[in-house]
């Protein structure tokens, strides 16, 4: 996927002579995980930025050259330092179109989650503080595909797009790309796997754990569809209630914490447009509501597995 | 090996219990002592435990339907040999909270079904076993048209093809009419009108039980005494009763059974009746005294009744035949003190038990007491603890009386009636004094007690609690 994101973002460069990279450490040093590696050489120092430590100043910064007609993607050496520039993020990036009529086409990038025992400030999953927040687009994809199309979809929208990695997934998610320019479209959720006894709605490195768990299902019996939710604002309302209207019974499965997470959200939505297709609760799995932890043994717990995903599966589908 | 599953007896006067809802369905794995169908009677409501472990093989009785007790309501193809002796942890359910496990009977009784021959069967609870919901748990809704488990899909289907919820039988988790349900039964009969023709294989509504005529339970073959027929019998022709203007109120379940039980008590027991009268200034005063400091300490409020049920064990450890009951020619002294506190209730009587009281401090008593007539109100008791008692108190002087002359609680050969605690003057020692009086009166069976035991029973009682010392606090 690391290397999807790469070709994403030398194919809008070469593209679109607006864009630009900034962050800490993404051009001479070619990104923490060499995302960004080559592209210094390629496109030379006014275009690939090395910024000082200060997540504020990265997106500050940024949003001036959106002002300007350029379009910055900002990157966050690990998501978890997207706490630092909230103030920017929220009240700049999100409100100046509403407020001041300036549209921001950037993008904020960076590698999110857990399962690599990076310990509580290098795991997060930070994407709910910003789907609450009107004006921004959160994008959170699965697949090397999907990493590629979303990005270069994300830097062609004018709107300000939250673009999140999962780490976990960097090196263990490749695929055969398509040769030629393709995007996938912002908005749209798909169906990784159909069925017709529950409906597991996913995203981002939990997706695979959900695909997994909806073999085992298999084996018993029980076909679960899957969905990938791949943009989380806005969600794709229409795929999950068609789905749900379809199999009567929803899981959702996110590697966020439990408390707030899109679960919720969707659990909402689903009750608001779809109550009485359903015949069974909805119900989640997540991860514990603590801070991810560092210990390895502890960090398994707190995520969700394959074993929890296709137990409360099962719970749901015998209800 | 097949294994009959019954329904069991919950309360001495209890003859019949209707199914509310089957916990499993054919084809279940249960473990022993596992929740497997729940039941109501006038009484309790109640989760009934498996028999023994196994898979569940047939259903005899459906959901809404009533029997009379010791009848087959399910069959159970039990492992192996025998049942699992440690009772595996019951699945976890997750929609009715789960009360703590009840307290047990000192010698627990064995959990094997009592073959229909015995009069009376023993429900039992394994000590430290499954979580066992609360008689009556307000959860589990009933099916009789209060509220029917199914979901909001099932419920627009119903609606869209005019099918009544009431007469399908759910597979879903608990009972509920499940998606599978409701669209088996669209194909089966397509858009029906709302009035339900008799199906076989639907459980018909239950309305509120049919006044049955209460089953007999079997005699005990070759033991000396038999069971009385009960059935309630009018003194004068009919004509004589109806007459002017009238309004007929047909009697509950619950008074018909305590209708049924004054009858046979009065038939089977010849009472006779002594009374005394105590001092009770003594424990009035402490009673006043302490009881803020006892509510605070404690949290729960002080009444008299510990002092009468303390009062009452010493009398019947001095007098074993009041703590006995009659098998025809046999006299059977009970080792366990278990004093029933009758209750009154808005919709009749019961009397929950406080078992081996003598092995309980004051406190232990006065908690016992407290949470049983509260759990009797809200029709929270346990079938366990309507049961087994061996003397009963009750305290007709609560609604002003001077003295009651109650009816015994079968089996027991005795009961205690107490009278309004009064101020009265009285000669104390050539002086009169006014001091807080109270009329005791037992009511006793002449079968088993004499009128000596009888005064002498009162006279322990009434010098316990005349001389009370024990501190409370």
């Amino acid at each position: 996927m690391l290397e999807a994101i790469r070709q994403a973002l030398f194919e809008e460069m070469e593209r679109d002579p607006a864009v630009v990279l900034l962050g800490e450490d993404v051009g001479v040093y070619g990104g923490a995980f060499k995302v960004t590696a080559g592209l210094l050489e390629r496109f030379g120092w006014e275009r690939v930025i090395d910024t000082p430590i200060s997540e504020t100043a990265i997106v500050g910064a940024a949003v001036g050259m959106s002002y300007l007609g350029l379009r910055p993607v900002a990157e966050m050496q690990f998501i978890d330092f997207i706490a630092c520039c909230f103030n920017q993020l929220t009240n700049f990036v999100a409100k100046s179109h509403y407020r001041w009529g300036a549209p921001v086409p950037m993008v904020v990038r960076g590698p999110s989650g857990g399962g690599v025992h990076g310990g509580p400030f290098h795991s997060a999953n930070p994407e709910m503080y910003f789907v609450h927040t009107p004006g921004l687009k959160v994008v959170y994809p699965s697949t090397a595909y999907d990493a590629k199309g979303l990005l270069k979809s994300a830097i062609r929208d004018n709107n300000p797009v939250l673009f999140f990695e999962h780490k976990f997934l960097y090196r263990r998610v490749k695929e055969e790309l398509p040769s030629g320019d393709y995007t996938v479209p912002l908005g749209k959720a798909v169906v990784r796997r159909e069925g017709r006894d529950l409906t597991m709605v996913s995203y981002a490195a939990m997706m695979h754990t959900s695909m997994e768990a909806a073999e085992v299902l298999a084996k018993e019996g029980i076909e679960a569809e899957v969905i990938d939710l791949r943009t989380l604002l806005p969600l794709d309302r229409e795929t999950l209630l068609a789905s749900v209207k379809k199999t009567n019974k929803i899981l959702v499965v996110h590697e966020d914490t439990r408390t707030g997470g899109i679960a919720g959200e969707i659990a909402a939505l689903v009750c608001e447009g779809a109550f009485e297709d359903l015949d069974g609760p909805v119900l989640r799995v997540t991860s514990l509501d603590t801070p991810v932890p560092y210990s390895p043994p502890l960090e398994e717990r707190f995520l969700p597995d394959v074993q929890r995903v296709a137990a409360a599966a099962r719970d749901l589908a015998r209800y | 090996m097949p294994v009959d599953v019954l329904m069991p007896q919950m309360g001495e006067s209890i003859f019949e219990g209707t199914i509310t809802k089957w916990l499993k369905k054919p084809g279940d794995k249960v473990e022993r002592d596992e929740p497997l169908f729940e039941i109501s009677t006038d009484k309790v409501d109640a989760e009934i435990p498996a028999p023994s472990a196994g898979v569940l093989k047939e259903i005899k009785v459906a959901e809404g339907q009533t029997v009379p007790i010791q009848t087959v309501v399910a069959v159970i193809d039990a492992a192996g040999a025998a049942a699992a002796t440690a009772p595996a942890a019951a699945p976890a359910r997750t929609e009715a909270p789960q009360a703590a496990a009840p307290p047990t009977p000192p010698p627990a009784p064995s959990a094997a079904p009592a073959t229909a021959a015995q009069a009376s069967q023993r429900v039992a609870v394994a000590p430290a076993s499954a979580p066992v919901a609360a008689a009556g748990a307000p959860a589990m809704p009933r099916r009789d048209g209060q509220r029917i488990h199914s979901s909001p899909l099932v419920r627009r289907l119903a609606r869209e093809h005019n099918i009544d919820l009431a007469e399908l039988r759910g597979t879903g988790a608990g009972g509920r009419i499940s998606k599978k349900d409701i669209l088996a039964a669209i194909a089966a009969g397509g858009s029906r009108p709302a009035a339900p023709p008799p199906a076989p294989t639907f459980a018909p509504p239950a309305v509120a039980p049919a006044p049955a005529p209460p089953a007999v339970p079997a005699a005990v073959p070759g033991a000396p005494g038999t069971v009385v027929h009960v059935t309630l019998e009018n003194a004068v022709p009919r004509e004589r009763i109806y007459f002017g203007r009238y309004e007929v109120q047909p009697m509950t379940v619950m008074r018909q059974r305590i209708a049924e039980h004054m009858v046979v008590s009065k038939r089977v027991s010849p009472h006779v009746y002594s009374v005394d009268e105590v001092d009770m200034t003594r424990i009035v005063q402490l009673r006043d005294r302490t009881k803020n400091e006892f509510e605070k300490r404690f949290d729960t409020k002080l009444t008299f009744t510990p002092f009468f049920v303390r009062a009452c064990v010493e009398g019947l450890r001095a007098f074993p035949t009041v703590n006995a009951s009659a098998d025809g020619t046999n006299v059977v002294l009970h080792k366990e003190i278990n004093v029933g506190i009758a209750v009154a209730l808005d919709w009749g009587l019961i009397v929950p038990v406080i078992k081996s009281a003598d092995e309980k401090n004051f406190l232990g008593l006065q908690r016992a007491i407290n949470d049983l007539a509260e759990r009797a109100r809200s029709k929270k008791l346990k079938p366990e603890e309507v049961q087994e008692g061996t003397f009963a108190i009750t305290n007709p002087g609560v609604f002003g009386g001077l003295m009651g002359l109650p009816v015994i609680n079968q089996p027991n050969v005795a009961i205690l009636g107490l009278g309004a605690i009064q101020k009265r003057p009285v000669v104390i020692e050539d002086a009169i004094a006014i001091r807080s009086m109270l009329y005791i009166t037992m009511s006793y069976d002449h079968r088993v007690v004499d009128g000596a035991v009888s005064h002498q029973f009162l006279q322990k009682v009434k010098k316990a609690l005349e001389n009370w010392s024990e501190n409370i606090l």
